[in-house]
């Protein structure tokens, strides 16, 4: 009974005509823009009541804290798209940031790209190990990477020993990354909304990224429709390992102190993010440019509330408030959305 | 050749059909929980086999035990909840900040307790009115639950709590030599087990995880039973978080953060599956104490205990696999035997 819900980001086969083809393509616009309409009203709201919202200073710090979240939506989405969950990115983030930046004090003059490609190598390594596991033993993704995320985690305590990274260590262009900015916008949020573009242009427009949809609308039927989905799968899990493995190197960045507790519980924040971007948790629906902005509007409110002198107190319980919300609204969508394609089918015979 | 490739099973009906299989896991638990107790009991004597070091074991885990055994009648139904930490926090404020303002402990206990009921049912409600998937709802209801607490506590940090209650995790239950917690679990392990296998709300709770909508074909009132798990949940979770906050003798705004992935941990572990329909409350019993003689044993070793993680981690992965093992291997037969390889013959792709 999911299916036909979860099906609605799709543009609808060309035999149901184009009526329903264009109801289909509105109501698509509208989930993106819901999401983009609740941002905007809400920085509009804060900065009429505190016009330092808007500051350079204050975009910059936002997109800054924004940025590792929305790369690890970029590679939750894929995953949770083909009806599948990712819960080992906080540890796989958590132990690449240590390895790599480590690396800075142990081999003198190591550039940074090698930095970046040793961090790419343990997500890599991560995301196979889950892909490989969850689409050749068949066992479910929730309980799989519950276990990388124990274990991942595990590892990097036992490398990590009681060290720490810390910034002393780390030379200035590696800082850098994290700081350069253009007119107050961080190099690296620019950097991160390409790779999220080119992450949806290659699930809206390419062959593989469409059949992760449909094997995350019916794994049975994309199955028996000849989609390699254990392949595919696979390769989801892997983009998501490896974005972990990027977003560790940047986090040793952004926060320059690195211990063993780095990324703890950050998988939650992701999918909750990727749930308030309109991505549906089982599958079929949804698209990265949401999740990327359900993670800036995460980030968003964060800030607000210190701008408005909101005690942080009260950060946790409106983030949750708010993903409740956002899946309640979307559930309501859907039902309509049904309900209104029926009314259409039903016309159109 | 391929059997019947145009009706595959799927993943739940393979795993239905290890029902049979459910004895020997537990079988497998108990084994593995009496040779990590002998290995402990050999490598370090002196240390391990002390009445002190065990009660340790058992306090230490007394509240995930507690929180495991409604999180396995959730999963056996078919749902999941991600929030009992949260609620345990939000319990563990309450009891600070309300002790903090000189209530008398009775009407405080009252208030833990409606306060969990609450919680549960505005999962149970989103869940089963909203139509909603019980793994977004109670990501939301973890975040929003946790905020709730620490609006409450705020970085205050309660303890000063009356000696009787303060010292629950210190002493023992007088007479039987076991901690509170560890009682309680006992206790609530018994009307879990006997609601879960012996009754007919048990049998639905089962009928309802293998398949929903002919539970409710079947005159189950899915909805309203699965509301009632999730309010209970909460009660469980409001009780854990007051053991909690009297065994560590603190009200913080962080307590039993992180806490949801060890419970289900341990659920899963204890071989209930997470599509639903399948477990054993015998099995979390023995899964509860595998879990804590670990813990207890890697503590008295020179492996760094906070890297425990790894073993849970291994022990979780071989929970799922070690069931599958059989068509694991036969597919890897038919993949070796035939080539080109054939199509898989059953759903590679998990439902969450």
């Amino acid at each position: 009974m999911n299916t036909a819900v979860t099906d609605r980001s799709q543009s609808a086969s060309p035999a149901r005509g184009s009526d329903s083809r264009r109801l289909t393509e509105r109501i698509f616009r509208i989930r993106e823009s819901g999401i983009v309409a609740v941002l905007i009203v809400f920085v509009a709201v804060t900065t009429v009541v505190q016009h330092r919202f808007l500051s350079t200073t204050n975009i910059t710090f936002v997109l800054t804290n924004t940025t590792v979240f929305a790369l690890l939506a970029l590679g939750e989405t894929m995953v949770v798209i083909s009806r599948n969950v990712d819960l080992s990115i906080g540890s796989v983030l958590g132990l690449s940031a240590y390895v790599s930046a480590n690396l800075f004090g142990k081999v003198h003059g190591i550039p940074i790209a090698a930095v970046f490609a040793v961090g790419i190598g343990i997500g890599l390594a991560c995301g196979l190990a889950n892909g490989l596991m969850v689409s050749l033993g068949r066992v479910p993704s929730l309980v799989v990477t519950l276990a990388t995320l124990y274990i991942v985690r595990g590892i990097d305590i036992l490398i990590v020993g009681g060290n720490e990274v810390i910034a002393s260590t780390l030379p200035p262009g590696f800082i850098q990354i994290a700081r350069a900015n253009v007119v107050g916008v961080p190099y690296l949020a620019i950097v991160i909304a390409a790779c999220v573009g080119i992450g949806a242009y290659y699930l809206r427009s390419y062959r593989s990224g469409r059949e992760l949809y449909a094997i995350g609308s019916s794994p049975e039927a994309a199955r028996l429709a000849g989609i390699p989905v254990a392949r595919r799968v696979c390769t989801a899990f892997a983009i998501s390992g490896v974005i972990a493995g990027i977003a560790g190197v940047i986090w040793a960045a952004e926060y320059q102190t690195v211990d063993s507790t780095a990324g703890t519980g950050y998988e939650l924040s992701v999918i909750a993010a990727v749930v308030v971007g309109g991505v549906a948790i089982f599958g079929g629906s949804g698209s990265v440019v949401g999740a990327a902005i359900g993670a800036l509007l995460l980030g968003t409110i964060n800030s607000a509330l210190y701008v408005l002198g909101i005690s942080p107190f009260w950060d946790q319980a409106i983030a949750g408030f708010l993903l409740l919300l956002a899946i309640t609204l979307d559930r309501a969508i859907a039902v309509r959305l049904l309900a209104a394609l029926r009314v259409r089918s039903s016309r159109a015979r | 050749m391929r059997a019947s490739p145009v009706f595959p099973r799927t993943g739940r009906q393979a795993l239905a059909g290890l029902g049979q299989r459910a004895l020997r896991w537990e079988t497998g638990l108990a084994v593995l929980a009496v040779a990590i107790f002998a290995f402990g009991a050999i490598d370090s004597p002196s240390a391990f086999l002390t009445s002190s070091n065990l009660f340790n074991a058992g306090v230490t885990n007394g509240e995930f035990a507690i929180m495991a055994l409604p999180m396995t009648l959730i999963i056996i139904s078919g749902e999941i909840d991600l929030s009992v930490a949260s609620v345990l926090g939000m319990s563990s404020a309450l009891l600070g900040v309300l002790w903090m303002h000189h209530w008398p402990m009775l009407g405080i206990f009252a208030v833990l307790l409606v306060a969990g009921a609450a919680a549960g049912l505005i999962n149970g409600l989103l869940v089963t009115r909203a139509g909603l998937p019980s793994l977004a709802v109670t990501i939301g209801t973890l975040a929003l639950y946790r905020g709730i607490a620490i609006i409450v506590l705020g970085s205050n940090s309660v303890s000063n709590f009356p000696s009787g209650y303060a010292t629950i995790g210190v002493l023992p239950v007088p007479h039987l030599g076991i901690p509170y917690s560890i009682a309680i679990f006992i206790v609530l392990a018994i009307i879990f087990g006997v609601v879960l296998h012996a009754t007919p709300l048990g049998r639905a709770i089962f009928a309802m995880g293998n398949n929903a909508e002919t539970a409710l074909f079947s005159g189950i009132r899915v909805k309203r039973v699965k509301t009632g798990l999730f309010v209970v949940s909460g009660m469980t979770c409001a009780v854990a978080g007051a053991l909690w906050t009297f065994r560590l003798d603190t009200a913080v705004q962080g307590n039993g953060v992180g806490a949801e992935l060890n419970v289900v941990a341990i659920v899963l572990l204890a071989g209930v599956s997470i599509f639903g329909g399948k477990g054993s409350i015998p099995g979390v019993v023995l899964a509860v104490v595998t879990f804590a003689l670990l813990q207890n044993t890697l503590l008295l070793t020179s492996f760094n205990q906070e890297a425990y993680g790894i073993i849970v981690g291994a022990l979780l992965l071989v929970s799922v696999f070690v069931p599958q093992a059989g068509a694991l291997a036969a597919r890897i037969r038919g993949m070796v035997r035939t080539s080109p390889p054939v199509q898989p013959a059953a759903p590679s792709v998990s439902r969450q």
